[in-house]
């Protein structure tokens, strides 16, 4: 009997356990990639095809690709900047991370929580209060348009964040593989450079490609500190974008740069989707 | 623990094992100071040192013309609390008060629809066992794709002409001013940012065992009561955080509404927006006012989230979770139910 009814209810409550969740996951992957699809059918259309609201673009054509880099935009220019912007706040915080994540994680000290919270209470400040008086700062001493003007503030809102990250894998690696190393001999910082640090190479990897990321997206330092168009990131030349005829928005090579622009990201999230997860819900989830 | 046992066993290391601890020990304090004392001078730079300027800076008005000799000042004059009090009243008043009101709207709205649909997401992650990478690499995209980007590609589908006016049929013009505008940030910030809870919901999620859910169906649990009384507390703390985290960041909103309907526009005009056009026009007095009362108002929220609900930033679980690593490692039996919530999340 409880076997026939089993055997019953089976099949239906497995078909729907099947495929809602199946749907579910359509759905929220519809959600999450019909606007950057748009985008990129927008980029491969001609220019003259811009109003064309077909799935595919027909005929398909890189001519837009080929305006962005066009002399006068300013936008190759504008990709170096942002490279060497978000590399440096990237190396310069894992730099200084490091060691603060470490010591977080591994020493035990009075005010410890407190600096804990002092690091991520900064990472919330709004970035706008940070800047005026930056701004005011840096006009007195002459850093408008360098790139110094655009990494220095950028580490307020870099270094919290890769210092929790950090902190978090530090944490999850075992205690005694340090004791064992000074057991064979090593202070304490040979412990850090020839145990510890190889080992957490994948989360010190990780913590770059956020922190990366995090860098690459800034906008608001970006814009205020930067006038001048050989200087500025890739961002704000998109954002300034002028049409060729006139008044128009032109839409087709703003959605070709922005394709450029998220390339390089979207590629990183695929290829290390599963560290960057990591490293996104160690610090905020326990 | 378990490493200590041999280390005692071995004669020649002991002694300056044991002395090196104590040291260790003692000095730790003076230790974490030094090597701690980089980040936080960087930070003191970059952090500390702007919000007491930009105290400061607030008290101050720039040029003016001086009453005693009629010149026009080129330095600033300081003129106490006037820049605050010029913001709550008269025409700065107005504008001021427009853009705390879209700024708390923003806020508002935004966070409640991307915690409901950043829930729902991580439920049905949870759920499907298949295709989770394709899901999770999805998911990871509107965050890694820049919020200048996404707002020029949601100003693109909210023309006149384009893909959302194509889809309902109608001719609203979008990011031009009014509701419209208003709600197509909503729906730009919404997606960008709604996935992103979803992710560390479903984290969350994926910390709670199995068998909690198969004493409840044991018990008569219906699926509702399973989410209200079980998923809900235990996904808690993860989810204050993410709420907590998305407050502060809407709070600050800045890039989207300003590419994606421009600046100085009355229907989105964020404090940022506000505090940036004033320092744009070289009015660093009030703009550093506007940037002081919107950090206050970031704090007194971020203080009265924490209070209020107990969020749980700094976690104390962080020692729960070493353990639970620990138990990871160690997984060759099937059985050990605490881990398998853990043990599948870190593997999936």
């Amino acid at each position: 009997m409880a076997t026939a009814t089993a055997t019953k209810i089976r099949p239906e409550g497995s078909w729907l356990k099947r495929w809602a969740p199946l749907l579910g996951v359509a759905l929220i992957v519809i959600y999450c990639l019909a606007p950057f699809y748009w985008m990129l059918v927008s980029a491969l259309r001609r220019p003259t095809d811009q109003f064309d609201n077909s799935f595919i673009p027909r005929p398909f054509s890189l001519d837009n690709i080929k305006d962005v880099f066009k002399d006068g935009t300013g936008f190759g220019r504008g990709l170096l900047n942002s490279l060497l912007v978000a590399g440096s706040v990237t190396i310069l915080t894992l730099l200084i991370g490091l060691v603060a994540a470490y010591t977080l994680a591994r020493l035990d000290f009075k005010f410890k929580n407190l600096v804990l919270a002092i690091i991520i209470t900064t990472s919330m400040f709004p970035g706008i209060s940070l800047i005026v008086p930056l701004l005011k700062l840096f006009i007195d001493i002459g850093w408008i348009n360098t790139y110094q003007a655009m990494i220095v503030p950028s580490l307020s809102f870099a270094l919290p964040l890769a210092v929790w990250t950090l902190t978090a894998f530090f944490r999850q690696m075992p205690r005694e593989l340090e004791q064992a190393a000074m057991v064979d001999g090593c202070t304490p910082a040979q412990a850090f450079r020839k145990v510890i640090l190889p080992l957490a190479a994948p989360g010190v990897f990780t913590t770059a490609i956020i922190t990366f990321i995090a860098a690459w997206n800034e906008f608001l330092i970006a814009l205020s500190m930067v006038q001048i168009k050989e200087r500025q990131t890739a961002n704000v030349i998109i954002s300034q974008f002028t049409g060729t005829s006139g008044r128009d928005q032109p839409f087709g090579s703003q959605m070709a740069a922005g394709v450029i622009v998220t390339i390089p990201l979207v590629i990183a999230v695929l290829l290390f989707q599963r560290r960057i997860v990591a490293g996104l819900t160690a610090g905020g989830v326990k | 623990m378990s490493a200590s046992a041999p280390v005692a066993d071995r004669p020649v290391n002991k002694a300056p094992k044991s002395g090196k601890q104590r040291r260790h020990d003692e000095g730790t304090g003076k230790l974490a100071a030094i090597l701690l004392s980089p980040t936080m001078l960087v930070l003191g730079l970059v952090v500390l040192f702007p919000i007491v300027m930009a105290l400061r800076e607030s008290l101050f008005q720039a040029g003016g013309v001086d009453p005693e000799t009629g010149f026009v000042n080129e330095g600033s004059t300081f003129v106490g609390l006037k820049n605050y009090a010029d913001i709550f009243s008269g025409p700065t008043g107005e504008r001021f008060w427009n853009a705390f009101y879209n700024t708390t709207f923003f806020t508002v709205t935004c966070v409640i629809l991307e915690t409901i649909l950043g829930v729902a997401m991580a439920l049905v992650m949870h759920k499907a066992f298949k295709g989770r990478a394709i899901v999770r690499a999805s998911i990871l995209v509107p965050w890694a794709i820049p919020t200048v980007v996404s707002a020029l590609l949601w100003k693109w589908i909210f023309q006149a002409d384009g893909a959302a006016n194509a889809i309902i049929g109608r001719q609203i013009l979008w990011s031009t001013e009014g509701w419209q505008s208003v709600l197509s940030v909503i729906v730009a910030d919404t997606w960008k940012t709604a996935p992103f809870i979803g992710l560390l919901v479903l984290a969350g999620l994926q910390t709670i065992p199995a068998d909690v859910y198969e004493a409840a169906k044991v018990d008569g649990a219906s699926a509702w009561q399973q989410f209200v009384r079980i998923t809900l507390p235990l996904v808690k703390p993860a989810l204050l955080v993410a709420v907590l985290f998305r407050m502060l960041d809407t709070l600050r909103i800045f890039d989207l509404p300003f590419v994606l309907v421009g600046p100085r526009k009355e229907s989105v005009e964020t404090l940022s927006m506000l505090a940036y056009d004033e320092a744009f026009n070289t009015r660093y007095g009030p703009a550093a006012a506007y940037a002081t009362i919107l950090f206050i108002y970031v704090a007194v929220v971020a203080f009265a989230f924490v209070k209020l609900l107990g969020a749980d930033v700094l976690g104390d679980a962080v020692q729960k979770k070493k353990n639970n690593n620990k138990g990871k490692r160690v997984r060759k039996a099937p059985a050990g139910v605490p881990e398998a919530g853990l043990a599948s999340g870190g593997g999936a």
